[in-house]
């Protein structure tokens, strides 16, 4: 569920280049000597809430590393640094769960996923944005709309569709409504065609391009910036995506399983009250290997994900 | 809220001047106007499939015994929404999940509004802090799941162990009633960096001359925050607090990974939130006229609550297009 922000200082702020991320500048206030001896203890303050949250937000991540190495009797231990080290955690796992297919499994959904949506939502975004025709304003309105609509509604329905084209247990129904574009993203990339001069478009219509032409050879190559974004917000949410996994793949065998429904299935697999033995150093190695594909992504796509929330509000 | 005053602005300007619409309908260009349709199609063909389709399937649903085990679909009238009301979960489960959202949305507003002026102040380092605190925002929830699970553990977590330092004696998180929806908040709270950033944004925004005048006739820094800070990013605030009620209305994914993984019923009833109730009504018994019924009373609530929020926030709101 996601809605735009409503300020109207968003959309010249789209047209800017995503490599201007936002960088904090110092305020004046800082610089005035009126108490110098309070501004020190301020300042220490303020140093140490910061480091104290970064521990605080680390910390999950560091214990979950060292708990991937540790043996299964010392997981709760919480030591930062295991006493007893197992790497073989990291062998094992393989054997243990199929870990390689549900990763597989979900890349590929995921990158169909993503580069569908961003091309189907970039072509309807060119059509709201570009051309006049009548009901336009109404159309898009009624797509900002349906932005409002939780997902519960359609759940059952869109289950239904699917059973009825015999595509239950395959992983069609997890990325075949990205062909058809999808609001938010529509609303983005018209928000960024919008900011691309009108002129360019007149001249290459002069030079005898088709409409099409102007998508592909104008619009798109200019707009990469936003086709990155929404690809790698789609990417994101597929990869994370539970409950379409819950609905479709479910009742298949744990082979067939994307990463969020495997993880799901290890959790209770190795849960004591549900018969398993508490290795829960494999859940761990597990958890960090299917985050690491995300980590990666926002070390190379950190200020698109920056850019893309800061500028359009999107919550994840 | 872009989404009302979008379609209020369409619906305003198509109404009124009926003569300039005219004068507009015959500036179409035909051969424009077909690309256009052309352009927008895949999304036309997905929201009539897709979304309005589906919409009035789900509606007639919710009016009749669809329920796919027993392999039964007739008419069944009010008998859905009557038995809902009748049900004790159903009413258990709405109550959990609005105590959870009035619990989680002011802490996230509070502690990502907190954050993001840490973030502001501490001038150039700022990105490195920010790429830090945005780290659990990109893990996976159900690694995200699996971790507090653990962490969370009365008797040997972390966070118990942590607070036992301190003198406090933790609480039984995940197994008593009481502190059930706490931990849920809790992880909530560790993926807050997407709140702070569009607060962080809002904040870059904010004229710095108004400190400088507004210090000059002596205000304080906190009076500052109050007269400055607060009204030049409350559009920000507006947004977030819509955006994250609605999230939480819906919450699944955490309650489900903790508590209805499996289908015993052994977890506490604190934490049958609506949407793990709709989903197992729907996908575990089946019951789809039962689960639209309880879709549809969701969508009435949210609308409610967003209708609610909308005509206070737009009191406290100020917009700087309106000056």
């Amino acid at each position: 569920m996601s809605i735009t922000q409503p300020s109207s200082a968003a959309l010249p702020t789209q047209a800017q280049p995503v490599g201007m991320a936002v960088a904090a500048e110092p305020t004046p206030r800082e610089a005035r000597p009126r108490s110098q001896a309070k501004g020190i203890v301020v300042r220490t303050f303020i140093w140490i809430l910061l480091l104290g949250f970064s521990a605080l937000f680390l910390y999950p991540f560091v214990w979950l590393l060292a708990a991937s190495l540790k043996p299964r009797g010392q997981v709760f231990d919480n030591a930062l640094i295991p006493e007893t080290f197992v790497p073989e955690n990291y062998l094992k796992v393989w054997d243990e769960l199929p870990l390689l297919n549900w990763i597989g499994t979900s890349m590929v959904i995921a990158l169909l996923a993503a580069g569908f949506v961003a091309i189907s939502s970039a072509v309807v975004a060119f059509g709201f944005a570009y051309f006049r025709f009548p009901g336009r304003r109404i159309l898009f309105g009624l797509v900002l709309a349906t932005m409002m609509l939780p997902g519960a509604v359609t759940l059952v329905p869109q289950y239904l569709i699917w059973k009825n084209l015999g595509l239950l247990g395959t992983t069609v129904p997890l990325w075949g409504m990205n062909l058809f574009g999808s609001a938010f993203y529509i609303f983005l990339q018209r928000q960024f065609f919008l900011g691309l001069p009108r002129e360019l478009f007149e001249a290459a219509r002069v030079d005898g391009a088709s409409y099409f032409g102007l998508f592909r050879r104008i619009a798109l190559p200019l707009s990469i910036p936003s086709f990155i974004i929404v690809f790698l917000f789609e990417f994101q949410a597929s990869w994370n995506n539970l409950q379409a996994a819950l609905i479709y793949l479910n009742a298949g065998s744990p082979e067939d399983f994307t990463v969020p429904l495997g993880i799901a299935y290890a959790m209770t697999k190795y849960s004591p009250t549900a018969g398993g033995q508490g290795d829960y150093q494999y859940v761990m190695v597990a958890s960090l290997l299917v985050t690491l594909p995300m980590l990666l992504l926002f070390a190379f796509g950190q200020r698109y994900f920056i850019e893309g929330v800061a500028t359009t509000g999107r919550k994840g | 809220m872009a989404v009302l005053t979008k379609g209020e602005e369409a619906l305003k300007s198509e109404q009124p001047d009926r003569a300039a619409r005219r004068r507009r309908r015959r500036n179409f260009n035909r051969r424009e106007a077909i690309a256009g349709y052309l352009f927008i199609s895949p999304w036309i063909i997905g929201f009539l499939v897709f979304t309005l389709g589906a919409m009035i399937y789900s509606l007639v649903i919710s009016f009749s015994y669809y329920n796919l085990a027993k392999n039964t679909t007739r008419p069944a009238g009010l008998d859905n929404y009557r038995a809902m009301f009748d049900d004790p979960k159903v009413v258990m489960s709405l109550k959990n999940t609005l105590f959870y959202a009035i619990m989680a949305v002011p802490l996230e507003i509070c502690f990502a509004l907190m954050l993001a002026l840490l973030l502001n102040w501490v001038g150039r380092t700022a990105g490195l802090f920010r790429t830090l605190y945005y780290l659990p925002k990109m893990t996976p929830m159900v690694a995200t799941a699996a971790i507090f699970f653990l962490l969370l553990n009365g008797n040997t977590g972390a966070i118990n162990r942590g607070l036992a330092l301190i003198g406090i004696e933790g609480p039984q998180w995940l197994v008593d009633p009481a502190w059930v929806k706490p931990s849920i908040v809790l992880m909530t709270l560790w993926g807050v960096a997407g709140t702070m950033v569009i607060f962080l944004a809002a904040l870059k925004n904010v004229p710095r001359e108004l400190y400088e005048v507004a210090s000059l006739d002596g205000a304080g820094t906190v009076r500052q925050f109050f007269t400055i800070t607060i009204p030049m990013i409350s559009s920000a605030i507006f947004f977030n607090v819509i955006v994250l009620t609605i999230a939480a209305m819906q919450v699944f994914d955490q309650a489900f990974l903790l508590f209805w993984r499996d289908q015993s019923n052994a977890s506490p009833e604190s934490s049958l939130f609506y949407g793990v109730y709709l989903f197992q009504q729907a996908f575990r018994q089946f019951d789809f006229g039962f689960a639209s019924a309880m879709a549809w009373l969701l969508f009435v609530i949210i609308m409610v609550i967003t209708a609610v929020q909308v005509r206070f926030g737009n009191r406290f709101v100020y917009y700087e297009a309106e000056r």
